[in-house]
């Protein structure tokens, strides 16, 4: 549901209409917008808010990770708007085992940032083109900004010995 | 001696055998399509990428079919390492992300965790804080000018550009005692006094600035190899570079207005009088103009600041927050009391979350801080232009020959601790 406020939003309040009981919930503090959506229609809402809102550009995708609460993690959005200077982040709750549907065919740019969520948080995205992990090696155990792991790593990149 | 002349003798055997024959030296070329193709690794220690960055090219012939950056050899885990450390001990480590442009992304930080305490910052901090953004961004182009044109065979240009830029990092040594590891910009203000004498210092440098830029037009802007090599070089469509995420002087040079420090103002932005640099050509030349532009730019700013800097308070008076006055701590018992609170425990940020984008010379740079209201970030996520911008990188190279490869990379403007973090 739609705090005050959001309703008479010019992206939330029409977004709601569109797409009913999409929007879990809304958030409104220090002058950003955040929109809690139902995981599995992240990306009609995406391609929506592209297509029909102005958001040409998604500035970045990245997770939160709230252990050991469950869902654990928070996937977040920050959009863009160029052409009417707005943004807005749409934020989806997910748990360790949940997958959630790429948004790279929405935005291109959307490719390396889900790459990054998969490799540090251990989220996977389907139907992404390449899911490989992109900072760590690609034999590395363990998914380092997980709270559950700790800051000195479990162990070293190169051979113990 | 039996068993020395064997050796030699079997060495001879061996060697005939190497000797490859003439057939073998000039082997009739295999035309198969499959057989011109090879694939080329560049990096991650190839001088042109700036750091370490890995690119795998397939080729056929001289044309790129394919190109595939590898990141993460500079993965340092700052993310990671922010969560473990107070409020005020992450400053130092934002210096660490972008390295050219570490003023910026202390900045960036410091309006992040502001906006979230609702603090107000007092008008000469905010005034000094834009003028050492704007050196900042003077610091960062004439790298990129100078390696930029070095790796095009200018070399020249190379010894210009740092001649200046060692002139910016004395500022910076002048006003924080480090010269790139700044750390001057802290949550309230800034860290130091500024020294005596620093508006002498920085008038000196930036009124004979102006003519340093028209040096560098005059060596390049004209130039007939420096056009050849980057006229027409490096074009993807506006549309494509939008829905990358691409940002910065790359969509200027494509046309595109845009600047943050002109849609969503911070630091009081917009009490200053400065353009934003556009041209249509979109491609490295175009890129270059645009950055060439903002340095003219970036000048008129510093002289504005320089002439408009008010006097007052550097940091905000925030007890409990920001660290007391040495001074006081010797009479005053509570200010005794909050220096050690904040020493040892760090100071509480409310519970909430912000994204704070700024202008950083590469593009949009952004930091989410996710705080959960004890003494340290509970999230924060560097959104760093460099990042985002290299996922251009295949849509500029493939199809275009392997020689242009080195002009486009230049034009992206790479920084790989800020790629990678």
């Amino acid at each position: 549901m739609l705090p005050e406020p959001l309703a008479e939003h010019p992206v939330a309040g029409p977004l709601d209409q569109r797409f009913p009981g999409a929007i879990v919930e809304g958030k409104f503090a220090l002058g950003e917008v955040s929109l809690f959506i139902d995981p599995a229609r992240i990306v009609e809402v995406c391609s929506a808010l592209k297509q029909d809102f102005a958001f040409e550009q998604l500035t970045g995708v990245t997770a939160v990770d709230w252990w050991p609460q469950e869902p654990r993690f928070e996937i977040v959005y920050q959009l863009h708007s160029i052409s009417k200077n707005r943004r807005l982040r749409l934020k989806v709750r997910i748990s360790e085992h949940d997958g959630l549907d790429s948004v790279t065919p929405v935005w291109r740019g959307a490719n390396w940032y889900e790459r990054e969520v998969f490799d540090l948080f251990g989220v996977t995205f389907s139907n992404h083109p390449d899911l490989e992990r992109i900072m760590m090696p690609a034999d590395w155990e363990g998914h380092p900004l997980r709270k559950d792991y700790p800051v000195h790593g479990h162990r070293y990149s190169y051979a113990d010995e | 001696m039996d068993k020395l002349e064997t050796h030699v003798a079997s060495l001879d055997a061996e060697h005939e055998l190497a000797m490859p024959g003439p057939g073998d030296l000039f082997p009739e070329p295999d035309t198969a399509p499959s057989a011109r193709r090879m694939v080329l690794n560049m990096g991650p220690q190839h001088p042109s990428t700036h750091g370490v960055l890995r690119v795998l090219l397939e080729l056929d012939g001289e044309t790129i079919l394919r190109a595939r950056p590898e990141i993460g050899y500079l993965h340092t885990g700052i993310e990671k390492e922010c969560e473990v450390k107070k409020w005020q001990q992450v400053t130092p480590l934002t210096d660490r992300v972008d390295y050219l442009a570490n003023l910026i992304n202390n900045l960036c930080y410091a309006l992040a965790v502001e906006k979230l305490l609702q603090l107000e910052v007092p008008e000469m901090a905010q005034w000094m804080r834009v003028m050492l953004s704007e050196l900042t961004r003077l610091n960062s182009h004439l790298v990129w000018l100078g390696t930029h044109a070095l790796d095009m065979g200018a070399m020249s240009m190379f010894f210009y550009c740092f001649r200046e830029r060692e002139d910016i990092l004395k500022i910076f040594e002048m006003f924080s005692g480090q010269r790139m590891m700044t750390s001057y910009i802290r949550v309230g203000g800034l860290a130091l006094e500024p020294p005596r004498g620093w508006q002498k210092v920085v008038s000196d440098f930036i009124n004979g600035f102006d003519s340093k830029v028209d040096e560098y037009e005059e060596l390049l802007n004209a130039n007939p190899i420096w056009m050849q090599r980057t006229k027409g070089v490096g074009i993807v469509p506006l549309e494509t570079l939008i829905d990358l995420g691409v940002t910065g002087p790359i969509l200027r040079a494509a046309g595109l207005k845009i600047d943050e420090r002109k849609d969503n103002p911070y630091s009081g932005y917009e009490k200053f009088d400065f353009e934003v640099p556009t041209y249509t050509g979109n491609d490295v030349y175009a890129r270059f103009l645009v950055r060439m532009d903002e340095m003219r730019q970036s000048t008129r700013i510093v002289k504005q600041a320089l002439a408009g800097m008010p006097a007052g308070a550097w940091i905000a008076k925030a007890p409990g927050i920001i660290l007391p006055d040495r001074e006081q701590m010797k009479t005053q018992m509570e200010a005794l009391i909050y220096h050690f609170k904040i020493v040892t425990e760090g100071f509480p940020v409310p519970a909430g979350e912000v994204f704070q984008v700024v202008e950083s010379p590469r593009g949009q740079l952004g930091y989410y801080i996710v705080s959960n209201g004890s003494s340290k970030p509970h999230r924060l996520f560097m959104r760093t232009p460099s990042f985002a911008n290299l996922q251009s990188i295949p849509a500029m190279l493939e199809g275009r020959l392997l020689a242009d490869s080195i002009a486009s990379m230049g034009s992206i403007d790479l920084v790989l601790g800020d790629v990678d973090r």
